[in-house]
C-alpha cells in the first residue's frame, strides 16, 4: 500500500513537473475574446491586464465598450457566470472607426505616436504624421494629446465594403388561423 | 459515350428556354449614357485612370486592375467621362458603388487593337494580358480568369456550357451562332493551362448548341459531352463530378484534383483579347419573361437596364425585373443599374410567372432538402443552426461548401427561404474571421510595443548608468591632478558639479554657435531689408527701454 503510494506519488510529482502550465490559461482565453482595441475604457491600461483582472477574478465582465454585449455574453459563457447589462460607461455603441490625421494641420509633435497603443502612427519630430489605417484599432487614444486637434475618426466599412446579408425575416403562417379559415 | 457520374440530388424546374432563342442574337443599340462600375469582378475594385473629362476611345483602359485578384475596365464606346462617382449597382444590397460615367459620341472610335501570337507568349504573361483586358468569369462569378488560369499541368479543362438555370440562353446563342471562335477561345485556354483533356459539357436541353460545337470541334480532340438537364450542373463542382467522376475536396479547389473549369463565354472572350485586341466590353444577355419579344442581345457592359428592357417590350403586368436566373438571381430595385460582366440574364417578373411564395410554416424537418441537396449537405441541419446564430455547429456542417443554388428552397414544402439563412450565417461567419484577424494583429502590435518600450527604457537607463561611470572617473583624474586634495567622500559630488559645468559650457558653445540659417546667399536686396529691419528693431528696444525707465522714475517720484 505504502509502496503504491510512494509510486503514484511519484509519478504525479513528474508530471507535475513535465506537464507544468505556462501562465495561466484562462488569462490566455480570455484575452482571446476581447477586442484588442487596447483603449482602456475598461478602466485598465489595456485588453491583456482587463483579462488578468477577469482572470483574477476581481473585476466585472460587462467594461468592455468596444466589445459591447456580443464580447460580455462570450466572457459569460467561457467563466460560467451570469450574463450582465453592460456597464454604463460601455454601453454606448460606435461604428467601427479609424483615425485619420489632417496633414495640413498637424505640426508633428509626436504626442500622438507616444499615445497610441499599436504603433500604428508614422511620423518623427517637426515631421508630418499619418495613420496606417490597416492596424489603427480606433481606439481614439490619440484625440486627447494632439494639441492642435488634428485628428478626427472616420467610421470604416461603409457602403459596399461593409454590407453584411441580414438575418432573414418573412412572415410565418399561423397553423391554427389558416386552419379556421379553411374550415 | 463518355461515362457520366451523376452528383447528388439536384432540381428540374420549367426551363423556359424556348421563350428567348426563337430569334437570333441582335446587338442593342448604344445608349447616350453608360455607367461602369469599378467592381465588376471578384477581389478588389479596379481604379480608376481617368478623370472627369477626359475624352475616351472605345477600348480604352479606364480603371486599372488594384492587387493581383482583381482586373481592370474598359470603356465600351468612344466618348467623353463625364463623371466618377457612386451610383446604383446590380448587387443584392442595393447600396451604390463608385463608376464611371461615360457620355458617349456615337462615333464608336476604337483604341489600336493589336491580335497576339499566344503561343509566342508564355502563360505568365499571357495571364497579365488577360488580367489587363478585364477577363474575368462570365457565368456569374465574376472571379478574375487569370487568377484560376494560374496552374499548370492539368489532366482536364472542363468548359462549362451547361447553362442548367432556367430563362437563361445565352450560352446557348453564343454556341450556336460562334461556335468556332468559342473553340479558338478553348485552345487558349488550353495552352495556357497545359490541359490534356478538353471536355465541354453541355445540358441535353440545347440540341443546336450541342450539334454547333460538335461541328466546331472535329479535328482538335475536345469532346462535346451532352449531359442530362438537371438543375444546378452548370455549377463547377457538380459539373466536374458529373464529366469526371472526381470530387472537389471541401474547401478546396478543382485544381488540387487536377481539373480547371471556365465558362463558355470566359473562353469565347479569351478569343477576342487574344485574337482581335478586343477587351472585355460586351456580352450577350438574355432579357426573357414576361416580355413581348424575348430575346439575347449583344450588350455593351455599362447600358442602363431600364433602357435595355425596352427593347424586348417587357408586357403592362410587369412587376418587376431580376438580373440573373430565376434560382439564384437578384432582384433589381433601381432600374438605373447597367448591365455588367456578370449580368447574363434580365428577366420580367409577373404575377403569373413568379407567384408571391405562400407564407412559411416552420421546419417538419422532412429531410427533401437532403435528397435535393447537390453538394450532399444536411440543409435541415444548417438551417437549424444558422436560425439559432450557431455558427461554429453550421461550420461543421460544412455551410462553406453550399454553392447557394436554391434547390433546398425550391423543394421546401414549409417554403422556408433557406439560402438567406446560409447567406446570413456565412456573411456573420466573414465578418467575425475579419474582426478576429485584425484583433490578432493588434495584440501583436500591442505586445510588441510594450516590448519596445521596456527595451528603450534599459537602453536608457544602461546609458545613463555608463555616462555616469564615464564623469566620475574623469572627475577622479581631475582631482587626482589638483593634488588629491579632495578626499573619497567629495568624489561624487565633484564628478556631479563636473558634469553640470561641462553640460553648462556645452550649451553655451552650441548658443554661439547657432545662428539663423537661412540667410546664407542672400540676394543684396534682401540683405538690406534685413538690416533695416534690425535697425528698426533696435530702435524699438532702445525706446521700450527708455520708456520703461522713464515710468520707473516716475514711480520714483510718486514715491
Amino acid at each position: 500500500m505504502i509502496g503504491l503510494a510512494v509510486a503514484l506519488g511519484a509519478v504525479l510529482g513528474f508530471a507535475s513537473l513535465k506537464f507544468k502550465v505556462e501562465g495561466n490559461p484562462l488569462v490566455e482565453k480570455v484575452d482571446a475574446i476581447l477586442p484588442q482595441i487596447q483603449c482602456g475604457q475598461c478602466g485598465f491600461p489595456g485588453c491583456k491586464p482587463y483579462a488578468e483582472a477577469i482572470g483574477a477574478g476581481n473585476t466585472a465582465i460587462n467594461l468592455c465598450a468596444p466589445g459591447g454585449e456580443a464580447t460580455m455574453l462570450r466572457l459569460a459563457d467561457l467563466l460560467g457566470v451570469e450574463p450582465q447589462p453592460l456597464a454604463a460607461d460601455a454601453a454606448v455603441q460606435k461604428p467601427k472607426q479609424v483615425a485619420l490625421i489632417d496633414e495640413q494641420t498637424c505640426i508633428g509633435c509626436t504626442l500622438c505616436l507616444q499615445a497610441c497603443p499599436v504603433d500604428a502612427i508614422v511620423g518623427a519630430a517637426k515631421q508630418m504624421h499619418t495613420i496606417i489605417a490597416s492596424e489603427c484599432t480606433g481606439c481614439e487614444l490619440c484625440l486627447p494629446p494632439c494639441p492642435v486637434d488634428c485628428i478626427t475618426m472616420e467610421p470604416v466599412d461603409v457602403g459596399m465594403n461593409g454590407w453584411k446579408w441580414q438575418y432573414p425575416v418573412y412572415p410565418i403562417s399561423d397553423v391554427r388561423n389558416d386552419a379556421e379559415v379553411a374550415a | 459515350m463518355r461515362t457520366l457520374y451523376p452528383f447528388h440530388g439536384g432540381v428540374h424546374p420549367v426551363e423556359h428556354k424556348r421563350e428567348s432563342t426563337q430569334l437570333g442574337s441582335a446587338i442593342a443599340p448604344l445608349p447616350l449614357h453608360l455607367v461602369i462600375p469599378l467592381r465588376q469582378h471578384g477581389g478588389n475594385p479596379a481604379k480608376p485612370v481617368v478623370s472627369a473629362g477626359d475624352q475616351v476611345l472605345k477600348g480604352q483602359r479606364i480603371g486599372t486592375a488594384e492587387g493581383y485578384i482583381s482586373s481592370s475596365v474598359h470603356a465600351p464606346s468612344s466618348g467623353r467621362v463625364v463623371a466618377i462617382e457612386m451610383r446604383p449597382a446590380p448587387h443584392p444590397s442595393g447600396l451604390p458603388d463608385l463608376s464611371i460615367i461615360l457620355e458617349t459620341d456615337g462615333e464608336e472610335r476604337w483604341i489600336e487593337r493589336q491580335a497576339v501570337d499566344y503561343r509566342a507568349i508564355d502563360p505568365a504573361g499571357l495571364r497579365q494580358h488577360f488580367q489587363d483586358m478585364g477577363v474575368v468569369g462570365l457565368g456569374g462569378a465574376v472571379f478574375p480568369s487569370h487568377v484560376k488560369l494560374n496552374a499548370g499541368n492539368l489532366e482536364t479543362l472542363v468548359i462549362n456550357a451547361a447553362e442548367c438555370e432556367p430563362y437563361i440562353t445565352c450560352d446557348d446563342m453564343l454556341m450556336r451562332e460562334r461556335a468556332a471562335e468559342v473553340v479558338q477561345g478553348i485552345r487558349i485556354a488550353q495552352y495556357a493551362m497545359g490541359a490534356r483533356e478538353v471536355l465541354i459539357g453541355i445540358e441535353d436541353n440545347k440540341p443546336e448548341a450541342i450539334a454547333a460545337m460538335q461541328i466546331a470541334c472535329q479535328g482538335t480532340g475536345f469532346e462535346v459531352v451532352a449531359v442530362p438537364t438537371l438543375y444546378p450542373s452548370g455549377s463547377a463542382k457538380q459539373l466536374i463530378k458529373l464529366l469526371t467522376g472526381k470530387e472537389v475536396p471541401s474547401g478546396g479547389l478543382p485544381t488540387q484534383i487536377g481539373v480547371q473549369c471556365f465558362n463558355v463565354a470566359t473562353v469565347y472572350t479569351m478569343h477576342r483579347v487574344v485574337n482581335h485586341g478586343e477587351p472585355v466590353i460586351s456580352r450577350l444577355v438574355t432579357l426573357t419573361g414576361n416580355m413581348d419579344e424575348p430575346r439575347n442581345y449583344e450588350v455593351l457592359v455599362g447600358t442602363p437596364v431600364g433602357e435595355l428592357v425596352k427593347l424586348a417590350r417587357p408586357k403592362a403586368d410587369t412587376t418587376g425585373y431580376l438580373m440573373g436566373g430565376p434560382m439564384m438571381g437578384v432582384p433589381l430595385a433601381d432600374l438605373s443599374v447597367p448591365v455588367v460582366k456578370a449580368s447574363n440574364c434580365i428577366i420580367a417578373t409577373s404575377k403569373a410567372l413568379f407567384p408571391p411564395l405562400p407564407r412559411a410554416m416552420p421546419c417538419i424537418r422532412c429531410t427533401r432538402c437532403a435528397e435535393a441537396c447537390p453538394a450532399d449537405l444536411q440543409p435541415q441541419e444548417l438551417f437549424w443552426f444558422s436560425r439559432a446564430r450557431n455558427f461554429e455547429k453550421a461550420q461543421e456542417y460544412k455551410l462553406f461548401d453550399c454553392i447557394e443554388c436554391g434547390c433546398c428552397s425550391y423543394v421546401c414544402p414549409s417554403h422556408i427561404p433557406l439560402v438567406q439563412f446560409y447567406r446570413f450565417a456565412k456573411s456573420e461567419i466573414a465578418e467575425h474571421e475579419k474582426e478576429r484577424k485584425a484583433a490578432d494583429l493588434a495584440r501583436e502590435r500591442h505586445e510588441f510595443r510594450e516590448f519596445r518600450q521596456e527595451r528603450e527604457k534599459q537602453e536608457k537607463a544602461a546609458k545613463h548608468a555608463a555616462k555616469a561611470a564615464e564623469m566620475a572617473a574623469k572627475a577622479a583624474a581631475a582631482s587626482g591632478k589638483a593634488g588629491e586634495a579632495a578626499e573619497g567622500g567629495d568624489d561624487a559630488a565633484a564628478a556631479k558639479k563636473a558634469a553640470i559645468q561641462a553640460a553648462i559650457e556645452r550649451a553655451k558653445a552650441k548658443k554661439a554657435a547657432v545662428k539663423p540659417q537661412n540667410v546664407d546667399d542672400l540676394p543684396p536686396g534682401a540683405q538690406a531689408k534685413i538690416d533695416e529691419i534690425d535697425e528698426r528693431r533696435a530702435q524699438a528696444k532702445e525706446t521700450a527701454e527708455q520708456s520703461v525707465a522713464v515710468q520707473k522714475s516716475d514711480k520714483g517720484q510718486g514715491a
